[in-house]
Parts: C-alpha cells; structure tokens; sequence
C-alpha cells in the first residue's frame, strides 16, 4: 500500500547552520498512527514544522516530503496553501499563546475555515460542530482563550486541526502540560477521532509510554536521526537502542520491584547540534559504548521484524546470528 | 512510631479571589513527615499541593490550623523564621527561574550561607554541597552563569544552595517535572542519596505518581484541598481504595493491565468545593450506582468524610471505604 | 575536595568574568553603527564643552567687548561662526552655551532618576497603603504643568540655572518612577527572589542582591532617554527667557535670534548652529540608549547560549 506520507532523507539546517535533522525517512499510511520520541533538541518539533514548510526563513530544507507523491517542499506557493490544514493539519502544545488572546474561539476556527473555503457556507455551525465533536459545548466559541483551561484550550486547538477535514494530523506534544487525568481525556478524544475520521497521526512527544500505548509505531530520534523505529509496543517493552532503554527506564512501571528506590537516569547532557561527537552521536553517554563506537558510522539496521535500530549492538546480534 | 520531625495539623489556606471569591486552596489537611523518609504529595494541578508545601515552608500563612516542626509550632517573626529555614528547605520545579541570571553559581550556593550568617568556611561549604550534587569538579561550575549548563546541571545548583545549609526537610516542588526524561532519574537518584547519607527528609510534591512509585516511601494522595489517602507506597500504588486514587492510577500508561477509568470534566476551581464529599460529582462509584447499591449515596452527597485508617500508617477518606467495601 | 581552588578564586573568577561581560557589552555595542554615531557625537559636545576655555575666550561673550565688532556679519566675515545682533562672537556663544546644556540636561536628569527611582523601587517593593501614597504622589507631580511651574517658579526665586535644573528634575522623575515601579512589580514574583525569600533572606538582601541588580539597567536605559528630555526643556525655558539671563545657552541664544529678527536678516550662523548643537545632544543620547537598551536586556543574555 503507498504509504501517504513518504519522507525521504529530509535534512533540516538552520540559519547559522545548525543541523537539526540529519537524514531522517519514514512513512505513514492512511489511518495509522506513528509515534515520534526524542527529548529536547533532537530535532522531532523542526521535523514537524518542515513536513507543512513551516519553518523560517532561511532554513534549508532537503530530501523529500511525498504526500500522496507530490513532494510538499517544491509546491507552488498556492498549492502549499490548499495542502496546509486542508490535508495535513497540526496540534501544537495548549500553551496560553498558541491561541490568539485577543480573538474569540470560534473567531479563530472560523478564520480557519474560511481561509481555505471563502465562500463557505453555514460556518458558524460547522464551528459548532466541530466543538461539540471535542467534548466542548458549542457556545464555549464565544469565548476568549484565557477563560479556558489547559485541557479546553488543548480541545480547541484539536477542534481547529480537523476545521478542514484534513487527512493527515501532527500532534507536537499535545499532552505534556496537562495533568494525567485531562492527559488521558485528550489521548481518548485523539484516539477516538482517529478511528472515527480515519485519520493519520504523527505524534510526537517524549513521553514514550504513552505513544506505546497509543501509536501501533514508534521511531525514536536522538541528535536529528531516528535511531530506533519498529512497533510501539515491542520497542518499548524490548528497546534495541541503548538510549531507547534509557529513556524507558525514565517511566517506571508502577508496581514493578524493579523500580522501586531504583531512579534510572542517563548521565550526560544532549549533544550540542554544532558540535557532535564523532561516530554514533550517543556514545558519549551511552552506558554499554565500545571502541568502535566513537568511530563507527551508525545507520538504522535491522533488528527484528519490521525493526531498525542504529547500533553496533544490533549489527552484532545479526552477525552472530 | 517515633514523633513526626514535622507534621502540619488542621491547616487551612485560603486566598481572595476576583470579585470576592473564596479560594480553599487547603481545606483541612492534616499530614507528617518522619526523620529519614522521602513522602510524595500527589495531586493533580489546582488541588492545593504547591500551596500546601509553600505554607510548610512559612511562605504562606494559614488562616487556620498550624504547621508544627520538632514539636514546636512555626513562629512567623522574621528572625524565627529564618532559623526555620536553616532547618527546611525548598527545591522548585523551574530551575531555571530559580536562579539570578546574573549570579554564578558559586553565588547562588554561597546564597543561602550568606543570608543565614553562616560565612565561616564558605568556599569550602560551597565546593562540598556542589560535588555532592555531582557537579564535579566544583571548580569547573563556580565561576559560570546558569545560562551556560543544562537544565539538569541548573536543578543540581538549586539543590546544592538548599543542601549547603544542611536542612532536616527538603520540600520538593515538581522537582523534574521541567527536565528531559533521561535526566529525571539522575537527579532522583541524587535526592535518594542525599536521604542515605545525610537522613534528610524529603516532601516531594507531584503530579507523576510513577515518580512516587520511584523514590517515596508513603504517598499522600490530595484533591481539591485535602488529603483523600494517605498510605506506604507499595499498599497504596498496588491497591488504591479511594475511588480518586485509583481513577489515576488507571490512567497511567505504563498499566495497561487496569481498565482507565476517564473521569470526565476537571476539578472544580477551588472558589466552588462541592458539598458533601467534594469528590462525589465525578465520583466513579458515585455515578456508576454503586454508591446506591451500598446505601451510602445520601452521605456521600451531604457529609464530608474523614481520613479514616483502614489499614496499618493507611489511610482514606471516603464513605464507601469506610463502609467496608 | 579543595578548598583553594573555590573560594577567595571564586570571587576572583566572578570579578573577571564581569569585567569580560563588560568588555563583550562594549564588543557588542561596538557593532551597533548608530550607538556608535551617538556615542561619537557626544563625545563631541563634551569636547566642546570641556574645552571651551580654549576655544573662545569667556571675555568674548559680553556685549561691553563687542562694541567695535561689526553686527550681523556674517562668518565669511567674522570667523567661524559671525556675529549677533550685538557683534558678540557666535562661536563663543556657542562653544560657552554647550556648558549650560549639558549641565542642566545631566543634573536634572540625575535629580529625576534619583528621585524616580528611589519611590519606584519602594512602592513597587514594599506595596501596600505606602506604595499607594507614593503612587498618588507620584501621579499629582506628573499633572503638575511643566511651564506654569517654570514660570511661577522663576517669577518668585528668580531665573537662574539652579532653578530650570529643579524644575524639570520635579517634573521628570515621575515617569522614570512608573517605570522602575513596573519592572520591580514583575521582578518581585520572580521565581529566584522566592528561592532567596525560601533560604531566610531579608528583604534589605532582596532588595540589593536581586531587585536593584536587574532593576539598573532599566535605570541605565531610561537615563539615557531622560537627559535629551532634560535639555530640550531647558531650551524652551531659556527660549522663553526664564532661564539665566547671565549665561549662554543655546536656548538663550535661539531666543535671542528671534527676538533680534536673525530670520527675516536670514542670519543663518545665528540660530543654525544652537538648533544642530541642541538635536546632536538629543539624538546622541537617544541613540546611545537604543544601542544599551539592547545591550542590556536580559532576556537577550540569557539565549546567547
């Protein structure tokens, strides 16, 4: 099945030449749902941005971006319009200021809607609607975003993402300042969109434990490389990437001894982008490093059934067998 | 079991809102904490934690109940107050708004010596607090400004300038909330050590009940003001009976086993506490019939209940509980 | 664990790294092309000013010695800068009024800030019924009218340059003090000032060690935007003959101009010169405290990372 969304060996740098992604592919098929883990500065939030072209001006963009096989970053200007929110949408974090705070709710999904529509009709009902399918009231639209909470804020701007029915949606960490239990609401209203709209989601967070719950797969990025994908469940109950296992070890199993008074950390800062260490860009803090490693240039190999993961373990383990 | 180093009884906080509203941020709670012990204060946000832990620490003062500290209550006069705070400290959820911009590191650290007249042996204080941190060698951190380490190396700063006065009670406020992932660990692993080598007694105020399940040994569970569980954390973690207690748990990814139970809305600002037991409108056992069926609905709507022992140092308050179920 | 690498050294360490962080202010404000325009210009005036017995003899500026000179000539004529109405030597006017300028744009400028600092700092600070009589008197100076004061002063104490420096230092420092009020308000929830109120600090150690630190350069800025305020007032004050009639100032000197008839004359070495000296002052300090201003923010510090 061709996939819908195709990157090809995207590399992002930055104005002042700063890479924040070095070479990263993968696809996405109708429907399905792909989970994208990385801490701080590993590049997931520019890989988001560069997918809908987004990025500032001045960055440099390369490789491919295939959305049903026209590539997103050489469209025309015009066409880039009609494919952004129409096609591809995204669901940034609910911080105060992703929301204009000036502009009523339904003002903004309104605007949303009549951008790509002019001469739509009935909008103020679809604004409704599109509440209503968020677990908001629909008279919530007359309000401003500072009389919202987190969880509600974060509703509306789920509500905006779908104004235009768009096949594809980015969700950038989407949860992570919310409280476990608005947490879990947002997952279960995500996850049911998803199945009711037969939507693709890329979401993107660095909360591993729950993309394996809630993404069927799961690439993890460190320094602007994917260094371990497979299915969710399996990578994260069975990491291949030794960073893979350090940032699980982060999210102690309630329940499991083996946590218990056992905090499991990595040691180390994330590599500064200007300055990598030569070789595999983990070795530095990686706990099970050897020789080669500072030396070795690490690619995604294969490592299981429908798994890669970028490591001299890996490639061992093949070796032997 | 031996007297609490501090313990905080019946303590009421409340705030003026706009337009006159009353906020009960903390509502009656009553709480201990043992030499040598790590205890987590669960919650999520909204529900008076940051209050609660601001107050133990004299930053707040309550309009009812008292904050009790080797026996003695808190007094509130500056000069007392600052000998309180030798004794209790504080370690904050935003490192990096924790520190001056404009102070190194070794001033952030020498801070609190300074403050508390302790100048004698500064330089040598300073380095110590910081290698124990494990920001070693010291003499690579003093004389750099907190823009110019990580997040992680800037939370290790702010415990060292609270570990250098040699305090009995850290309080710790979403400690690792704002770090990477991968970092969190290190620097529980730091606050465990520092309980083994020093016998601090940690307060760790929290929203993430796996980092309970990590480090604490008791887990105080708080909703809308009060405690609504308090218990050790393997009893508690592993079999949750207040309705609240397990509702989170159910909704931590990392159990799948358990069934969530989503409860719907959010809590109610705390201007507007329900009657009865202020858990009851989201009540899972409250709407499922449940409480009918045990012919307690009547009190859950109209009595507030009470932190009720139901097992061994566990308690919980809920009708339901304490009718046995 | 050692104990002579820290310590004494590391006092030693943060001395060096602030005159570095100097040294790279001065780096940075290098590269700002019209900080250093202003900078320049200023540097210029003050030269002038310093100077200025050097550059036309004091003598020069009484009428008494200008009688033989010959009225409204021209500097092709009467070198450099030609003569006024009454033959006095223009130049020297000129050179001898920068005093006056800057005197009065400085010390007022000082008399505001100290003053609008110092009820910023406390009401922002302390707040309550303090900060609330501080704040209605800071706003009953702000209403008080700059020019009736000016004149009702002058019409009682008499003009002199001690009372135009007073009257806009009066007049001057509430806005600075609104501003200082603003920053320490925010500056007083930041999350540093309650780890200091946490570790036992006093609030005289607050007030020194964290509000008036990162209060200063705010201080610095609006100084630098006060002082071109301060001597565009003295110039009308003087334009409008309430300054000291005994001295030179530019202002005088444009007032005098016109009341003399220099524009019909078109006797442009008259009333040019005071008007280009008055905006190079203003428009050097503005322009210094722009190029500052980003210096030092810092906000803009911290992301150098």
């Amino acid at each position: 099945m061709t996939p819908l969304l195709d990157v090809r060996d995207l590399h992002v740098t930055y104005p002042g030449g700063v890479p924040a992604v070095r070479g990263v592919s993968l696809e996405l098929t109708a429907g399905e749902t792909l989970g994208l883990a990385g801490e701080s500065g590993c590049g997931k939030t520019t890989l988001g941005g560069a997918l809908l072209r987004l990025l500032p001006r001045g960055t440099l963009v390369t490789g491919e971006v295939l959305l049903d096989g026209e590539d997103v970053l050489t469209m025309r200007p015009g066409r880039l319009r009609a494919v952004r929110w129409t096609d591809v949408a995204i669901v940034f974090q609910g911080a105060l200021h992703t929301l204009n705070p000036v502009r009523r709710v339904g003002w903004q999904i309104e605007e949303a809607i009549t951008a790509h529509e002019p001469r739509a009709q009935r909008v103020r009902a679809r604004v409704g609607e599109l509440l209503e399918v968020v677990g908001l009231p629909a008279r919530r639209a007359d309000e401003y975003p500072h009389q919202l909470s987190g969880g509600q804020r974060q509703r509306v701007l789920i509500a905006l993402a779908l104004a235009c029915n768009p096949r594809v949606l980015i969700a950038d960490e989407p949860t992570t300042a919310l409280d476990v239990m608005v947490q879990a609401q947002v997952l279960a209203l995500l996850e049911k969109l998803q199945h009711e709209l037969g939507l693709a989601m890329i979401f993107i967070t660095h909360d591993l434990s729950t993309l394996a719950a809630f993404c069927r797969r799961l690439a993890v990025m460190y320094a602007g490389r994917i260094v371990e994908d497979g299915p969710a469940e399996e990578v994260f109950r069975g990491p291949a990437h030794p960073y893979t296992r350090a940032l699980a070890a982060a999210f102690p199993v309630i329940g499991d001894p083996a946590f218990r008074r056992h905090p499991s950390g990595l040691g180390g800062d994330p590599p500064d982008p200007l300055d990598l260490p030569g070789g595999c860009p983990f070795h530095p803090r990686c706990p099970v490093a050897q020789p080669e490693c500072q030396t070795l240039d690490v690619e995604l190999w294969p490592a299981g059934e429908g798994r890669r993961a970028a490591c001299i373990e890996v490639l061992e383990g093949a070796a032997r067998g | 079991m031996a007297d609490p180093l501090l313990a905080v009884h019946d303590l009421h906080v409340r705030f003026r809102a706009r337009r006159g509203a009353v906020v009960r941020a903390v509502d009656g709670v009553d709480l201990e904490l043992h030499r040598g012990e790590v205890l987590a204060l669960v919650g999520e946000s909204g529900c008076g934690k940051t209050t609660l832990a601001r107050t133990i620490l004299g930053l707040e003062r309550p309009a009812a109940g008292e904050v009790v500290f080797e026996g003695a209550p808190i007094a509130y006069e500056q000069r007392a107050l600052r000998r309180y705070r030798r004794r209790v400290q504080m370690v904050f959820q935003d490192p990096t708004g924790a520190l001056n911009p404009r102070q190194t590191i070794y001033e952030a650290v020498a801070e609190g010596l300074r403050v508390q007249g302790l100048a004698a042996a500064e330089e040598e204080r300073v380095a110590d607090a910081l290698a124990r941190s494990g920001l070693r060698p010291p003499e690579r951190f003093v004389g750099l400004y907190p823009y110019e380490v990580s997040g992680g190396q800037r939370q290790r700063v702010v415990i060292a300038g609270a570990m250098v006065l040699e305090p009995d009670v850290l309080i710790a406020d979403e400690p690792v909330s704002s770090l990477d992932a991968s970092v969190r660990g290190e620097i529980l692993a730091l606050m465990l050590r520092l309980v083994r080598e020093t016998n601090v007694s940690i307060l760790v105020v929290t929203h993430d009940l796996g980092l309970a399940w990590n480090i604490a040994d008791r887990v105080a569970v708080m909703y809308l003001g009060r405690i609504v569980e308090v218990g050790p954390t393997e009893e508690l973690l592993a079999a949750p009976r207040h309705p609240y207690t397990r509702a989170l748990l159910s909704v931590v990814p990392e159990i799948a086993q358990v069934e969530p139970q989503v409860l719907a809305g959010e809590a109610p600002d705390p201007t507007r506490i329900p009657g009865g037991c202020r858990f009851h409108p989201r009540c899972p056992l409250y709407a499922s019939g449940e409480a009918v069926r045990l012919g307690i609905e009547a009190r859950c709507a109209a009595d507030d209940p009470v932190l009720a022992e139901v097992a061994r140092a566990q308690a919980a308050a809920c009708h339901a509980v304490a009718h046995g179920a | 664990m050692s104990t002579v690498a820290t310590g004494a050294s590391a006092r030693r360490i943060a001395w060096r790294r602030r005159r570095r962080a100097l040294g790279r202010a001065w780096a940075e404000y290098r590269q700002d092309v019209p900080g250093l325009i202003g900078l320049g210009l200023l540097l210029l005036v003050v030269a002038i000013a310093l100077a200025a017995p050097l550059l036309a003899p004091e003598s020069d500026l009484r009428a008494i010695n200008a009688v033989g000179n010959e009225r409204w000539a021209p500097p092709a004529d009467f070198p450099p800068l030609g003569t006024d109405n009454l033959g006095r030597s223009v130049w020297a006017q000129f050179v001898w009024g920068s005093r006056i300028s800057l005197l009065v744009g400085l010390a007022a400028t000082a008399i505001a800030i100290v003053i609008g600092s110092v009820v910023g700092i406390t009401a922002g600070f302390f707040g309550g019924p303090a900060a609330a009589v501080l704040m209605r008197l800071t706003e009953w100076f702000l209403v008080i009218p700059f020019l009736p004061l000016a004149i009702v002063l002058a019409a009682i104490i008499g003009p002199s340059v001690g009372n135009v420096i007073l009257v806009i230092g009066i007049t001057s420092w509430p806005s600075t003090a609104r501003v200082v009020r603003a920053q320490v308000l925010t500056l007083k929830e930041r999350l540093y000032v309650e780890r200091s109120r946490a570790l036992g600090a006093s609030r005289r150690h607050l007030m020194s060690r964290h509000i008036f630190p990162n209060v200063s350069p705010l201080i610095l800025a609006n100084l630098t935007l006060t002082v071109p305020i301060a001597i565009l007032s003295e110039t009308t004050l003087s334009f409008l003959g309430l300054g000291d009639p005994t001295r030179a100032s530019w202002g005088k000197m444009l007032d005098e101009a016109f009341a003399a008839g220099a524009l019909s004359r078109n006797a442009w070495w008259y009333y040019l010169p005071p008007g280009l000296g008055i905006m190079a002052v203003v428009l050097a300090f503005v322009l210094i405290g722009h190029a500052l201003e980003q210096i030092l923010d810092p906000r803009l510090r911290e992301r150098r990372r």
